[in-house]
This record gives structure tokens, sequence and C-alpha cells, in this order.
């Protein structure tokens, strides 16, 4: 037994230091969201500040924990809150029932309600859970507003889930590769997803997998081939 | 802690932070990962969100050793008791975190077999939305927390979030951001109801 044996349990630990660390300080910064994270809802507007929403209530029925509720209601008609016959009266989301499916985004005929990438938010009272239309709803600039208890980051209002529907719409195989999307959302339009389209460039669309992230890790500390 | 008959005096107000700073900055969460979220809440936990940032990596299996406990999942009729029995031999003070919405409100589990809302057993301080919140939902609810440990009297009792969520002012020192948060929605329900 000699003195250096006592360093060979540490072996493992002096190798580990050399690593790259793998924490994310969460309150200092946050990890890179997928492009299809579902986070808070917003609900948009029309460039000329015409709310989209028309009141159809299919969210509400679509919603499979119910959390939403919506009253639909005919528009004034000297001053028209949305361009239909009908607007959005009472729209209010339980964030303490919301499973963020994006079933409401996929059934919404009008691109009203779509969800950004914030993500980090938490209640101290259920309340403040209930989110009403005055705090769903963009601003004047197309920008969600910003409650206290939530942690916006920049871009994150960029990045809404609208654009899933182009995916499949209506889960039609006859629409791969079409992106039937109208493209006129004034908030978070962006091009399709590499494959929806051929004559987009990958890189242009932002697009990344988590599968091929963690295929890249692996590869470069072990080398070999990850299929 | 024996502190409850103490006025608040310059020496005595100087150990009420140091007592929020230390109660803050080591909270030990007990172990009770009911479901899905508890991966998540270990995954908060693990070297990638890294828990002990905050003083906060040993999940407690003993109820008397720990401080806070994060219900993560979806709590059953059956396990109801079982979660109040081990929230009462937690040692006072101590803090609830309902994860996720089956422990906020059933969620998806809309059925006779699940409580809808522990908050019905425990009394809840933060609640954390999500199905389930990720690592980073779950350490903005801890935050909030830590928040409200660090700006509350030390001799906090549950009654004043009760008298808050209806919109009581309380003559007891709270966070001035919960007082925000109170005055923020009900004026804009008041809004509402005006149209």
């Amino acid at each position: 037994m000699g003195v250096l044996d006592g360093l060979k349990g540490f072996r493992l630990t002096f190798k580990q230091i050399a690593e790259p660390r793998v924490t994310k300080q969460y309150p200092e910064e946050k990890r890179e969201k997928p492009p299809r994270f579902h986070g808070r809802h917003v609900l948009n507007r029309y460039e000329d500040g015409a709310e989209k929403c028309i009141g159809c209530e299919l969210c509400a029925a679509v919603c499979p924990v119910r959390c939403i509720y919506v009253r639909g209601k005919d528009n004034p008609p000297d001053s028209p809150v949305s361009p239909g016959e009908r607007y959005g009266f009472v729209y209010e989301i339980n964030y303490l029932r919301c499973i963020h499916c994006d079933l409401c985004v996929e059934a919404c005929p009008t691109e009203a309600i779509t969800e950004s990438k914030m993500f980090e938010f938490s209640f101290t009272n259920r309340e403040d859970a209930i989110y009403t239309k005055k705090e769903l709803l963009v601003d004047d600039n197309g920008m969600p507003r910003q409650l206290p208890w939530e942690d916006w980051r920049e871009g994150e209002e960029q990045l809404t889930s609208a654009w899933m529907r182009a995916t499949a719409p209506q889960g039609d195989p006859e629409f791969e590769g079409v992106v039937s999307w109208s493209g006129e959302l004034g908030f978070g339009v962006r091009p399709p997803e590499s494959g929806q389209n051929k004559d987009v460039e990958p890189a242009e669309v932002n697009h990344f997998s988590l599968r091929e992230v963690a295929a890249s890790k692996i590869l470069r500390r072990y080398g070999g081939e990850v299929h | 802690m024996g502190l409850e008959d103490l006025s608040h005096n310059f020496l005595t107000a100087q150990l009420e932070n140091v007592v929020q700073w230390a109660r803050q900055a080591s909270m030990w969460p007990a172990t009770f990962g009911l479901a899905c979220c508890a991966i998540e809440m270990m995954s908060a936990g693990a070297a990638d969100f890294d828990l002990a940032r905050f003083g906060m990596e040993v999940f407690r299996a003993s109820p008397r050793q720990a401080d806070l406990m994060i219900v993560a999942g979806r709590v059953s009729q059956k396990m109801a008791p079982v979660l109040r029995q081990v929230y009462d031999q937690m040692m006072e003070p101590k803090w609830v975190i309902s994860m996720g919405v089956c422990a906020s409100t059933g969620g998806i589990f809309n059925n006779y077999a699940i409580v809808q809302g522990v908050d019905q057993i425990v009394p809840v301080d933060v609640y954390a939305p999500g199905c389930p919140p990720g690592p980073e939902t779950l350490i903005h609810a801890i935050l909030t927390l830590h928040e409200k440990v660090r700006n509350g009297a030390i001799t906090r009792r549950d009654e004043d979030a009760v008298l808050l969520s209806d919109g009581v002012e309380s003559t007891l020192a709270v966070s001035p951001q919960k007082v925000r948060k109170v005055s923020i929605k009900s004026l804009v329900r008041s809004e509402q109801k005006g149209e």
C-alpha cells in the first residue's frame, strides 16, 4: 500500500474535471427549445389590429381537459372587433388544466390561437392561473403581454407553434410537402420545416432534431456510428 | 423555531433576515414523486439542471428532515391520506409545491379515482403548470417559493395565503410581488365585468 494508492480512487474524478460542464444555469440562461415546443398561448390579431378570434368555440370543443372557456358574441356593427360576424367575447384558459397539446391551435380556423415558446411560469394562487382575454391577447405591436410571474426571454415570442398546422392539414397524406398554412399570420410567420418543402434550405428553417444533437454529442465523445 | 414571541427590535430584525436566508438557501424536498412529473423532478435534480445550485439536491426519504413537499403527479383517493400524513410528519416550517396539472386540478384525470386538486388536502404555496412541467418550470416555481420565503414573515402561517387569494389585504408581511399579482388580476377582472 503506497501513498499513491489513495489517489487511484480519484482517477475517475480527475478524468471528469476536464470534461465540459452540462449544467444549464437556468435562471441565468435557458436551454434551446425544440422548434415544435408548446408553451403559453397567445391570441393573435391581424395587422390592422382586428382580433382573429371569431368566437366559434372549436378550441373549447376540442380541448381534452376542458381548460378553455369561450363565449362568442355578435360584432357591434359600428366598431367590429373581428372581421367576421362574431368575436370572442370571453376567452379564458386555465393553466392549471392545460396540458399544452396544441389541439386548439390545430382546430382554430383563423389561426387566432397559437402557442409561444414560454413555459417558465408558476402561480402562487389559483386565480392567477386563469388567463383571461386581456392577458392572452397580443398587444398593439403583436407581442404577447408579459406578466410578472412569467419568465420571457429574447425571441421566445417570435417562435410560435402556428406553423405546426402546415405539417399535415386534416391529417391528409395528399398534403405532405405542401404548405397549406395561409402565411398571412402577422405574428410568428416562419418558413416550412425541412421535408415539407423541397426548395427550402434546412439551415434557413432553423431545423434541428434533439436526436441529431444527442447523436452528435455521443459521436464527439465516443466516436463510432449512431443510427 | 421558538422565535414566535420575539418582537422586532434591531437584533431580531437582523436575525429574521438570517433565518429567512437560511431557510431559502437550504430547503430540502421530501421524496414525493407520484407519476410522470417525478421524472421531470429527478431530471431537475440531476446534472443537467442541478438543484444543488439552490442547496436542494437531497431529496429526503424521511419527512422529518424535509422542508418542502413537491407533489409531483396525480394523487389518487387512496394516496390522499398518505400524502396528508407525510405532510403532517414534516417539521414546521414547511412548504408545498403542487407540480403539474394533475396535482393542481386533476388535469386529464377528471374522474372519481383522482383527487381534483391537491390543495383540498394540504395548503399549497406555489403551483407549477404544465403536463409535465419541465425542469425549468419546476425551478421557476422553486424560485418563486424562495422569494416567498425570503420576503415573508418567519412566523407566517398558511392562512395568509388564503386571505390574499380572496383579494383581502393581509396585515402580515408578504411578498410585494404577490400583492402585485393579486392587484393585477382583480384589475383585469373588474375591467372585464365592465364590458
